[in-house]
């Protein structure tokens, strides 16, 4: 059961990366769509918002009267309100294309895990209320369609012996039909949405800098693209509900109705308790296997000055900024939530006193992981570059959730993993290439615009920008230093830009450093690291 | 730099998008019903006899219920079940017996079912059995209809207008 979980994640994940390496080509790491599923349902959720209010200024809540302020709506006005009810049809479909598929990539992803659980968790109701709301939606224009799901919906309600009486019966004959529980379908298609809108901000709220905006280039492509669909292929009803009639055929909408015709073909009750487990099974996948956890942060007052560098860079919420406990004349201290932690280390790449220059006996940063600790780091640094020989000798440092670094033998390369490539503070490349001990460095983890961990990749470019403490030094020359975002399936890539980061380097004047060390001072260093 | 390539590539990409979401929007169509067929749907809510009579109480058994309880009968609060046929030109087409509902058994039956029925001519006989007797109905009603094609024909009941209703 188990094996088969990960080997299905990672297959998944594997047929997502090629994938996405397509639309990598085409929009670009950042402007990929499937690196902003979760902005993108935000963003298709405010436009099934704003195009609704517009639609609801124009609908009449009265059943007899709904169906002909809709052909209002579709026909006389087709060039605004016509043009927002396409809006709000296609955006909500959508919206369903964009989650489903924001699911199943955050499950091969694997972040669904572990201190991770809370966003999975939350967002098994979001798929409830997204599927309510638009079946709702559906039946509030009191067309063919409407009468289909109106008459399919309670009879499958019907089937849960929860009601005493039939629902269903309301829409026997057009003499039985009601005013009253149609305006009860008004009101609940616009609560559910309300509530839906609550839980998607539960839904975020251990992320630090949620992505709940796509960037705007992909937002006017998307709304290019509505708008074009909406003039070239309008929402439009499908004949006034009689319930005289039978609707023996019915253009159903597949994203929202795909289950419908199954009740055709198996009783309600089943159908029900299908989906009763299959939320069942939902909320306990974080724990089919559970993330086996590794050791948290833990923060060392003695080397905190309480400067909340760690806090702003976690990406998960997981540090906070407490009184001091400890008497130093300092205001505030780190603190870990051991809940939410996810051991990615980006906070120890954070701490101002993570720095190697520091020698062996003192490296101990404010904030650290105890398994993988930043002196430990130093050390394997240090023998790494020790082994290297020859021209362009490069550290690679790669991040454990992207691509695997075994292929990279050559006697001038050394390769190093690290939790994320954000855990890695910038003083090291500092301290590796100022002091001569390679002439290169190359990072490497995830896909660009997709960083396991959030958000370590855009930590890093700021950090190696100069935009974000800790900042990396200018003296360090960035021709000395390359990045690589290959993810799992970019074995070659990273090949080929060692490659081209080597040929660049070789091509290199030698290094004009500031403190050139000797070659005994240099022995010297190194012996008094082991 | 955007390339004019990947612009295309965009636009490609949304294109496909966008002409995925308005084909699935409406389509493919589905065949709920038989478009040819015609519908007979029997629904109604009843509340048949009570299992017993009422029994008188006497003065002392009054005189012993708590005074806000105090009634002269009493009444077993059970009901019978009721008993449903439906008959399409002399052939059976549902016999079905209905529980009461609640929980002491003392709510309405309630019927929900449809039937799909060739479209013409038909004889139709509706009968229901809401009483202690073993033998026979307490209504029942017949009409000579005709069905179109998509037609729903609905069967209700209201004791109260004497019987079945036929719609
Ligand atoms: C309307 C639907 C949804 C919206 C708008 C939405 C939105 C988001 C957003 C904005 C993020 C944060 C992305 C980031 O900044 O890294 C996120 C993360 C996530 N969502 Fe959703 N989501 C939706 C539905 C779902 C559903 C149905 C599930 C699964 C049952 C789900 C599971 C997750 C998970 C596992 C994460 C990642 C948590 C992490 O990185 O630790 N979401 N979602
Ligand atoms: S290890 Fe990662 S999740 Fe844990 S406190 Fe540090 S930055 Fe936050
Ligand atoms: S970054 Fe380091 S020094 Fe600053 S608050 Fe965090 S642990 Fe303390």
């Amino acid at each position: 059961m188990t094996d088969y979980v990960i080997s299905l994640r990672r297959s998944g994940r594997y047929a997502f990366e090629w994938l996405e390496r397509g639309f990598d080509a085409m929009f670009g790491p950042s402007w990929n769509p499937f690196h902003q599923l979760g902005a993108l349902g935000w963003f298709f959720y405010w436009i099934v918002v704003v195009s609704g209010l517009y639609l609801f200024i124009f609908f009449d809540t009265g059943i007899t009267a709904a169906y002909g302020s809709v052909e209002y709506i579709t026909n006389v006005q087709w060039y605004a309100a016509g043009v927002m009810r396409s809006f709000h049809r296609y955006a909500s479909d959508a919206l369903v294309v964009v989650m489903m598929t924001h699911l199943l990539r955050e499950f091969v992803m694997d972040r669904y895990r572990g201190p991770r659980f809370f966003a999975w968790i939350t967002g098994t109701p979001i798929l409830w209320f997204v599927y309510a709301s638009g079946i709702t939606g559906y039946w509030l224009v009191w067309d063919k369609l409407a009468q289909y799901v109106a008459i399919a919906t309670t009879e499958w309600l019907d089937s849960l012996p929860i009601f005493g009486q039939s629902i269903a019966r309301n829409f026997l004959h057009e003499t039985t039909l009601s005013n009253r529980f149609f305006t009860l379908m008004v009101f609940i298609h616009i609560a559910v949405p309300l509530i839906l809108l609550f839980i998607m901000w539960i839904h975020i709220q251990r992320h630090t800098h949620p992505r709940v905006n796509p960037p705007i280039g992909l937002a006017v492509g998307v709304l290019a693209m509505l708008l074009v669909l909406s003039l070239v292929h309008p929402a439009i009803s499908q004949g006034p509900a009689n319930l005289n009639t039978v609707t023996a055929i019915v253009n159903l909408d597949w994203f929202y109705l795909p289950v419908y015709p199954l009740l055709d073909h198996i009783p309600g009750a089943l159908l029900w308790a299908a989906f009763g487990a299959a939320t069942l099974l939902l909320l306990l996948t974080p724990w089919l296997p559970p993330k086996r956890r590794r050791p948290i942060a833990t923060v060392d007052l003695e080397n905190c000055n309480g400067c909340g560098r760690c806090v702003a860079d976690c990406p998960f919420s997981a540090v906070v900024l407490g009184p001091r406990t400890d008497g130093k004349p300092f205001t505030h201290e780190a603190v870990v939530n051991t809940k939410l932690c996810t051991s990615c280390g980006i906070c120890a790449g954070a701490c101002p006193t993570a720095t190697p220059f520091r020698r062996a006996s003192e490296l101990a940063p404010g904030i650290d992981l105890p398994h993988v600790p930043v002196r430990e780091l130093r050390e394997r640094t240090l023998a790494a570059c020790r082994a290297l020989s020859g021209e362009a000798r490069v550290i690679v440092y790669g991040c454990e959730a992207g691509v695997s670094l075994s292929c990279l033998s050559a006697p001038g390369v050394a390769a190093l993993p690290l939790p994320c490539s954000a855990a890695l503070p910038p003083a090291f490349l500092d301290f590796i290439i100022t002091r001569n001990y390679a002439d290169g460095v190359l990072l490497t983890g995830c896909c660009e615009g997709d960083c396991f961990y959030r958000l370590g990749i855009r930590w890093t470019r700021e950090r190696f920008a100069g935009e974000r403490d800790p900042r990396l030094r200018a003296r360090v020359p960035r021709e000395r230093i390359a990045t690589c975002w290959a993810g799992i399936t970019g074995s070659a890539s990273l090949e080929q830009s060692l490659h081209a980061f080597r040929a660049k380097l070789k091509a290199l004047a030698p290094l004009e450093r500031r403190t050139p060390l000797s070659s005994q001072r240099l022995t010297e260093q190194a012996s008094s690291n082991d | 730099m955007i390339k004019p390539l990947n612009l295309i590539g965009q636009a490609i990409a949304y294109a496909a998008f966008g002409a995925m979401l308005g084909y699935f929007s409406a389509a493919p169509a589905y065949v709920y019903r038989d478009p040819n067929m015609a519908q007979i749907k029997i629904s109604f809510s009843h509340a048949a006899q009570r299992v017993g009579e009422c029994r008188r109480l006497s003065a002392e058994e009054i005189a012993k219920l708590a005074p806000n309880m105090r009634r002269p009968l009493d009444c077993p609060r059970g009901r019978l079940p009721i008993l449903i046929e439906l008959e399409l030109d002399n052939q059976p087409l549902y016999r079905g017996e209905l529980p009461p509902t609640g929980l002491a058994r003392d709510g309405s039956a309630t019927i929900y079912q449809r039937f799909p029925v060739t479209t013409g001519k038909h004889h139709l006989v509706a009968r229901l059995r809401d009483s202690k007797r073993t033998t026979g109905f307490d209504y029942e009603s017949a009409a000579d209809v005709e069905l179109a094609p998509q037609q729903n024909f609905v069967i209700e009941f209201r004791a109260e207008t004497g019987g079945f209703i036929f719609k």
